[in-house]
């Protein structure tokens, strides 16, 4: 029997709200499977199980807050399901269904009955569904009451939940991990070069930005520099299982999220752009998932869009580095003994002091360089 | 036999509607033609992409990336598409 558990989705993350469950027992689930909707200070996270099984019994009630590793639902394998999963398993907790025709309206204090899609939207745009006049079946809510409630806004997350979790992990990081800080200026004219001609007969849906090829250059520059990639769990570095880097996305309104892009050296960079198109307008949605949250082992912070040359990134616990690319820019430029107008970029590297030391660094910086040279093998 | 250019009316609701989508919270009724685009609606490279993404799906105008130059302004923007979109 297995248990699947309020997940931890960052450094900063104690307690999760339970928001919605999308299984119900008897369900079978895959790895990768989304299996119920958590709030947390980075909005509403689609929890993915790790394993395979049946879902028993669901433990924990929607809208019910339990510390990380709070066993939420039981499992059970797949024979054995076979066996138990008859008509005479009650599970402990019955999930609302959508009731019959006209039952009473439920009384004050009841949980508020919505659909799963009003459940969200509510979720969303930070709205309590208990306000709502529900115009379904018994005074349930449904999309459209919420829809007329609340006006559309820039991001379904509560930002001011999302400052406290920036300000309990930014300064976590300040506390404990001695950074160090590198700069190296990175002749961009070939990549930018190769991105126009790759971009100009393409569809704006194909295109590709900058941006997916400074993530693939980072992971494959981590495949030769490891030790930037991983956690530091009390002391002790940890590298990563793979290369999952975090890309910092910026939310409208302030705020700040840097979801991770699973494997990312393997990926092809149209995949890569793909992963990194959808990510960030899940983000700035508030529709992350949950293997997205925790799993970053490094992150990428990219400012040059606001103008500035550079940018000295804080590193988010327990990753051990993060990458800062600043706005590419054309300069006059010394190349083989002349002066040419090239495109240049100041990258940075903010990186944890326990772990590695500054040569090390500054050696990463320059495999990105040199991978940044021929955007081809990206 | 070639179908009328869409109206200044058509490609401005479909250019507000689109930068609506990617930018909620700016106050676009106020926008000044004139201004550059991205920095009034604090909108980013990928912001932009979808923007222009959107313009294709809905205007049927591919932009390519040598003229986004020209759609820096909410002004520039009408001009270069009014010249190309077909309703």
């Amino acid at each position: 029997m297995g248990l699947f558990r309020m997940p931890s989705l960052g450094a900063d993350m104690e307690a999760g709200t339970l928001v919605e469950w999308l299984k119900r027992p008897g369900d079978t689930i895959r790895r990768g499977d989304i299996v119920a909707v958590v709030e947390t200070q980075k909005g509403a996270i689609e929890v993915e199980t790790f394993q395979d099984g049946v879902i028993e019994r669901l433990l924990v009630a929607p809208g019910t807050t339990v510390p990380v590793g709070t066993p939420l639902a039981t499992l059970v394998g797949e024979e054995a399901a076979v066996s138990t999963t008859t008509p005479a398993m009650v599970p402990v907790l019955e999930i609302a269904a959508a009731p019959a025709a006209s039952p009473p309206q439920p009384p004050a204090g009841a949980p508020t009955l919505a659909s799963p899609a009003a459940r969200r939207l509510a979720a969303e745009r930070g709205i309590e569904l208990a306000g709502l006049a529900g115009s379904g079946p018994g005074g349930a809510v449904r999309l459209a009451d919420v829809e007329r409630a609340a006006p559309r806004r820039a991001a379904g997350i509560d930002l001011a939940d999302m400052r406290r979790a920036i300000t309990a992990a930014m300064a976590r990081s300040k506390r404990e991990i001695p950074h160090y800080y590198l700069g190296s200026t990175i002749d961009l004219t070939n990549a930018t070069a190769w991105l126009a001609r790759t971009n100009a007969d393409r569809a704006p849906e194909d295109r590709l930005l900058l941006a997916a090829l400074e993530l693939k250059a980072i992971a494959l520059a981590l495949r030769r520099h490891p030790r930037f990639n991983g956690h530091n769990v009390d002391g002790d570095f940890r590298p990563g299982a793979g290369i999952h880097v975090g890309a910092a996305v910026a939310i409208r309104g302030g705020g700040l999220a840097a979801p991770a892009i699973r494997d990312t050296d393997t990926l092809g960079l149209d995949d890569l752009m793909a992963r990194l198109r959808d990510l960030v307008g899940r983000t700035r949605a508030g529709h992350l998932r949950s293997s997205e949250l925790g799993d970053a082992t490094i992150t990428v912070t990219s400012l040059g869009e606001r103008g500035v040359d550079s940018v000295f990134g804080v590193i988010y616990p327990p990753q051990v580095a993060i990458v800062g690319f600043g706005r590419p820019v054309e300069r006059p430029w010394a190349v083989s003994g002349r002066v040419e107008l090239r495109t240049v970029v100041t990258a940075t590297l903010a990186a944890d002091h326990r772990v590695s030391d500054g040569h090390a660094g500054a050696l990463f910086l320059a495999e990105i360089d040199r991978l940044l040279q021929e955007p081809d093998s990206l | 036999m070639t179908q009328p250019l869409a109206t200044a009316e058509d490609v401005r609701r479909i250019v507000l509607e689109a930068l609506g989508d990617i930018a909620p919270d700016a106050d676009l009724a106020h926008l000044d033609p004139k201004a550059d685009l991205r920095e009034a609606t604090d909108i980013d490279s990928m912001d932009f992409l979808n923007f222009v993404t959107a313009l294709h799906r809905r205007l049927g105008v591919v932009v390519p990336e040598a003229d986004y130059p020209q759609l820096a302004t909410l002004a520039g923007m009408e001009a270069y598409l009014m010249a190309r979109a077909r309703p």
